[in-house]
């Protein structure tokens, strides 16, 4: 791993000295934090644009799939959240190619790319996550299961994308909308592309929040102090 | 490494992220509005950019077709703003050779054109329909539109507007609509003339047709254009 690793000593004297390892380089952090926030937008303007028609039906006779609450949603009307949905998209693939640029360029996608070598570490780690199961040994930044999550977000997130071309132009990018069957089911792959990469991000908080501090100061200032794994 | 220095090099690792706080501008009430609007007509940019002229939207088998009663009738306004259609015609102004009233009849006598196609609506929903009448470019063919020009502007009798890029005026399934699904077009779809684009989203299909002006500037942009709609909004 590239990873640049430190000594910090310590100031007490029976402190033992702590390691720190950088982490996650500064494109990393920056588009990580950029497209949460484009993400957030996406989705809110995404819904309220959802409110106008709330299926996936005819339209006569329409059936309603579900009722939106519009506080969960941004731009206020059908006009306002597509203001909101065409500024923010080019954002939100700007920071996507952004990121994907410099992960292939550097290197850096090792980091984080789910590989074959990673698929039999799947289940003792998701053993140990979700039955209590024994801790496997770390080696690197990030295990075989958040390997998994985080490639599988970064390809729904290129899906989100790809979808929504296919609804924004289901003629020009006629090739894009055909192989999803056109426009009208586009528009369902877009919907379930969305909520699917809602729902990992929702996971993504909660293991946030369970690995505490120096974990999530890492990704603003890309240092971790004392991580899970030895320092090489 | 001691933890001072450790700490210095963290807050200056920190600070290299500042530039994301560029998107509160966002947040900011008197900034939002501008930012969008620039976001807005980037996006209408780059859709002009991605239109190709010569390519086709897909067309359909009749039994794909959306059945008529359920092909959804939206206005802005009025259903049905009764038009008299003995007294109807078409005013053509602007950058033409030949301005003037055209009834229906002249209109109906240039070559026709029927087809398939899929009418999305801004708000989600999309049905395929049946519609007939007179490609656009053939009828500013007739009426010696200047080629130069850049766009095309239409009003309606139920005073709704609409305006098209000259690109997207001569798009060989750009129609001057008098039929749907073989019938004469009823008043709710817009008799007795509309504007079937297939190219486009369902807004710019404006209904009961009274002016065509054709322009080398922008002048009218078009009724949800102005209430903050995408203006090129092509599909």
């Amino acid at each position: 791993m590239p990873e640049e690793v430190i000594e910090i000593e310590s100031s007490e004297r029976d402190e033992e000295p702590a390691h720190a390892v950088y982490e996650h380089p500064w494109v990393v952090r920056f588009t990580h934090w950029v497209n949460a926030i484009a993400l957030v937008v996406m989705a809110g303007s995404g819904l309220q644009i959802f409110r106008a028609f709330p299926s996936f039906g005819a339209k006569i006779p329409q059936q309603d799939l579900l009722n939106w609450p519009k506080a969960f949603a941004i731009g206020g009307w059908l006009g306002g959240a597509l203001q909101w949905h065409l500024t923010f998209m080019w954002i939100y693939i700007a920071t996507g190619l952004f990121y994907l640029a410099y992960q292939i360029f550097s290197g850096n996608y090792r980091q984080v790319l789910f590989t074959r070598r990673d698929v039999a570490g799947v289940w003792p780690t998701a053993r140990h996550y979700f039955l209590f199961g024994p801790k496997p040994p770390t080696r690197e930044a990030y295990n075989p299961l958040q390997k998994l999550a985080y490639t599988s977000a970064i390809s729904l997130g290129v899906l989100t994308v790809l979808t929504g071309f296919a609804i924004w132009k289901p003629i020009q990018f006629s090739w894009v909308a055909r192989p999803m069957g056109g426009f009208h089911l586009a528009r369902v792959w877009h919907f379930v592309s969305m909520w699917a990469i809602l729902l990992f991000a929702l996971g993504h908080l909660v293991m946030v929040i369970l690995h505490g501090w120096n974990n999530f100061v890492s990704m603003l200032t890309g240092w971790k102090v004392d991580p899970e794994y030895p320092p090489q | 490494m001691d933890q001072r220095k450790f700490k210095k090099m963290n807050r200056r690792e920190l600070l290299k992220l500042t530039p994301v706080i560029a998107l509160g501008a966002f947040a900011v009430p008197r900034l939002r509005e501008p930012l969008l609007q620039e976001g807005l007509a980037f996006s209408d940019w780059a859709s002009r950019k991605l239109f190709r002229p010569g390519h086709l939207a897909a067309t359909f088998a009749a039994s794909e077709l959306t059945p008529f009663e359920r092909f959804p009738i939206n206005d802005y306004d009025v259903d049905d703003p009764g038009v008299i259609f003995e007294n109807w015609s078409l005013t053509v102004s602007g950058a033409v050779q030949n301005p003037g009233d055209y009834k229906l009849s002249d209109i109906q006598a240039l070559p026709k054109k029927q087809q398939n196609t899929r009418h999305v609506c801004v708000e989600g929903w999309d049905v395929i329909g049946r519609f007939g009448g007179t490609p656009l470019s053939e009828f500013l063919k007739f009426v010696g539109a200047d080629p130069t020009a850049s766009f095309i502007t239409v009003e309606c009798a139920d005073d709704y507007y609409e305006s098209l890029d000259m690109a997207t005026a001569l798009h060989p399934q750009t129609l001057l609509c008098y039929e749907m699904y073989d019938q004469p077009l009823t008043r709710e779809h817009g008799a007795p003339l509309r504007l079937t684009v297939p190219t486009k989203i369902g807004y710019k299909h404006a209904k009961y047709l009274t002016d065509l002006k054709v322009t080398h500037v922008l002048e009218k942009i078009g009724y949800w254009e102005d209430q903050g709609y995408s203006w090129f909004y092509g599909l």
